[in-house]
């Protein structure tokens, strides 16, 4: 018995180590290439948090290349004094946080019916929804449709119109394949009538396809720029891309901001160092959350994926 | 037969589209004859139209912004979708003169360039990256990796443009910082040059998607049947050769429609990247359709002409979905998965 164990200990351990020269040169490629790729992606973000946190004056000589040079926080304390930021902050934190709220409620609300079947024409409710991922009006005509409604210039503008049709159709596919019929005809015997069921049942059983959309529409809307940039006009209704906009690509940044500068130099580079600490401050709040919510998004395509 | 319904119901639809928005095409005109819908229909229209321009010069007043919105009521300019009585019926009239324009030529050109581009360029990443990280063996290792690929994706366009500049500028960037230390040469600004708008424009676009991409081919991966992978082991299949004849076979109805799905979009290229990234040195590549309908009408000041920008627009729309129906059928043909 003991010997039988030790030959097979034996052929693991030989198999674990045994590999052909073929093998050997597949691995080091694959390695190789996913260490150029990780390393092509990785690079410009710290690059990126380096520059944010050098000297004024190394970025503006342009010494960095990885590592931060030297340290200072100035960066960070101009955008935190900045008040186009501190505005944008606020009204994209409104609207990712309304918005989204918003938008799963409309998204499981629609799903919901269009997954009963019993739903009388439902076949062409559903192509009413999905033909519009196919074809659609274009830019005007949903401008024109989003000022009749009166939309334009109000906060409602960058929170109603994202409800997303992708979403909803993945969020009737979960209800339709995981929720079984047999669930509803069993609560219908004891009484149940169909709020209660969405209420009590639908709901808490789609918690993950929820997950799913919530976190599909407030990255959507913490990183939307062009409903805002086509509807809005009143800055204080600017959320953060918008000023982002400004500063980053059309480098309007005003010069009384840095009234306390001496050279056009140091201008330059505090310029710049506003740049670098703006982007790590805007993304920031995704890039930490997103580590412990990935599995869902890795969910949602799997959802997605599936046909339906 | 259901799908001819179906299909019916489509060309139904796109024929209705067209008559609505050739109707909403059509100019201002002054005379009022041409069209005479009942009076109620006027009265109640024209009101309304009124009431709108208060409240768009209200808003005007209150809220001057910078950004390049129209500073006159737009709605005389729009015709029959608001006012019934103003604008006359011009036919395709608009579509003619986008057709004779030369910005069709151009406008056409740069979408189908820079999405082939793209989806040349970029969708070949997301597989053989899959294939990779598939055949890793540490599994941590793996996570690592992952973790940090998928990152660039939500980074937002308007961070990823900023990013772009900072890192490409010539004199304070990565690029000019490299280049100067290699060859003791200040690079020309890359902004400057159209063509490197091209290049900038799709790498930027693989690197934020190559990871997040590899997901699905990930997930798909997961379905390789493990007794086949075993056998050809032991018939002497390398690890490549596993890769090659059992791996990627699974993967390819994915990759048949993931490549519909992309070249449906083939004529409608996003439009804030392109817009954030454009600048007059680069018109000459960077202008596509969507830019040239926001600058013909919403972006365009007194000089908008909606009724055109809508014709521009449907046309987009209107080969957008043909393409996708065309793949779609094509794939069914030769694939034999489809999206509908």
């Amino acid at each position: 018995m003991a010997n039988v164990q030790s030959t097979y200990k034996c052929t693991r351990k030989s198999s674990k180590i045994k590999h052909s020269k073929d093998d050997l040169t597949y691995y080091t490629i694959v390695y190789i290439t996913i260490a150029i790729l990780t390393f092509s992606v990785i690079y410009p973000i710290i690059y990126i948090v380096s520059c944010s946190i050098s000297l004024p004056s190394a970025v503006a000589a342009g010494k960095v290349v990885l590592f931060p040079v030297g340290f200072s926080l100035e960066g960070y304390k101009r955008v935190f004094a900045y008040e186009r930021v501190y505005i944008g902050f606020r009204n994209s934190f409104i609207y990712t946080v309304v918005g989204t709220f918003l938008n799963v409620a409309m998204t499981m609300i629609c799903a919901y019916p269009l997954a009963r079947k019993k739903l009388p024409h439902r076949n062409f409710f559903t192509f009413l929804f999905s033909f519009t991922m196919l074809f659609n009006g274009g830019m005007i005509p949903t401008y024109l449709v989003m000022r009749d409604l009166r939309l334009l210039n109000t906060p409602w503008i960058m929170m109603l119109p994202t409800f997303g049709v992708y979403n909803m159709i993945i969020t009737r596919t979960y209800i339709q394949t995981n929720i079984p019929d047999e669930l509803l005809e069993s609560v219908q015997m004891d009484g149940c009538n169909d709020i209660q069921y969405f209420w009590s049942f639908i709901l808490p059983l789609s918690k993950p396809v929820m997950a799913v959309c919530a976190l599909q529409y407030a990255v959507g809307h913490w990183n939307s720029y062009f409903n805002a940039f086509i509807y809005l006009t009143n800055k204080n209704l600017f959320p953060l891309q918008v000023f982002l906009r400004e500063i980053l690509v059309l480098s309007q940044i005003s010069p009384e901001d840095f009234v306390d500068e001496e050279t056009s130099i140091q201008l330059q580079g505090m310029a710049d160092l506003l740049k670098y600490a703006l982007i790590v401050v805007a993304t920031a709040p995704i890039l930490c959350v997103y580590p412990f919510v990935q599995k869902y998004f890795v969910k949602g395509i799997m959802i997605g994926s599936l046909k339906g | 037969m259901a799908r001819n319904k179906k299909l019916n119901i489509l060309a139904f639809f796109i024929i209705f589209a067209l008559i609505l928005v050739s109707c909403s095409t059509s100019k201002q005109n002054s005379s009022n004859t041409t069209n005479q819908p009942s009076a109620t229909q006027e009265t109640s229209g024209s009101e309304k139209t009124n009431e709108s321009n208060v409240a768009w010069e209200d808003q005007n007043v209150t809220a001057p912004g910078q950004l390049p919105i129209v500073k006159e009521p737009i709605t005389l300019t729009i015709g029959i979708a608001s006012n019934p009585s103003v604008s006359p019926w011009i036919g395709l009239a608009n579509f003619q003169k986008f057709f004779k324009s030369y910005l069709f030529k151009r406008t056409i050109v740069n979408t189908i360039r820079i999405s082939l581009y793209s989806l040349i360029a970029g969708f070949p990443f997301p597989i053989i990256f899959a294939l990779a990280l598939n055949s890793m063996v540490h599994a941590r290792l793996k996570k690592a990796v992952q973790l940090i690929t998928y990152m660039p994706h939500f980074i937002s366009t308007v961070v990823l443009v900023g990013i772009i500049m900072q890192v490409f500028h010539n004199t304070i960037g990565l690029y000019g910082t490299i280049v100067k230390a290699l060859t003791g040469q200040k690079p020309p600004d890359l902004f400057a040059k159209a063509n490197s708008f091209l290049h900038l424009y799709v790498w930027s676009g693989v690197w934020k998607s190559f990871g997040w991409g590899s997901i699905l081919y990930l997930a798909v991966l997961t379905n390789v049947n493990p007794e086949l992978l075993e056998a050809a082991e032991i018939d002497g299949a390398n690890r490549f050769q596993r890769v090659i004849h059992i791996d990627f076979p699974v993967l390819v109805p994915t990759i048949i429609i993931q490549f519909i799905l992309r070249m449906g979009d083939l004529m409608s290229v996003g439009f804030e990247k392109v817009f954030l990234m454009q600048n007059d040195l680069n018109l000459r590549v960077s202008e596509i359709i969507s830019t040239y309908v926001y600058k013909q009408s919403i972006g365009g000041g007194s000089a908008a002409d909606y009724g055109y920008a809508t014709a521009i627009g449907l046309f987009n729309s209107v080969i957008n979905f043909v393409l996708i129906i065309l793949v779609n059928k094509a794939a069914k043909k030769f694939g034999e998965t489809s999206l509908w």
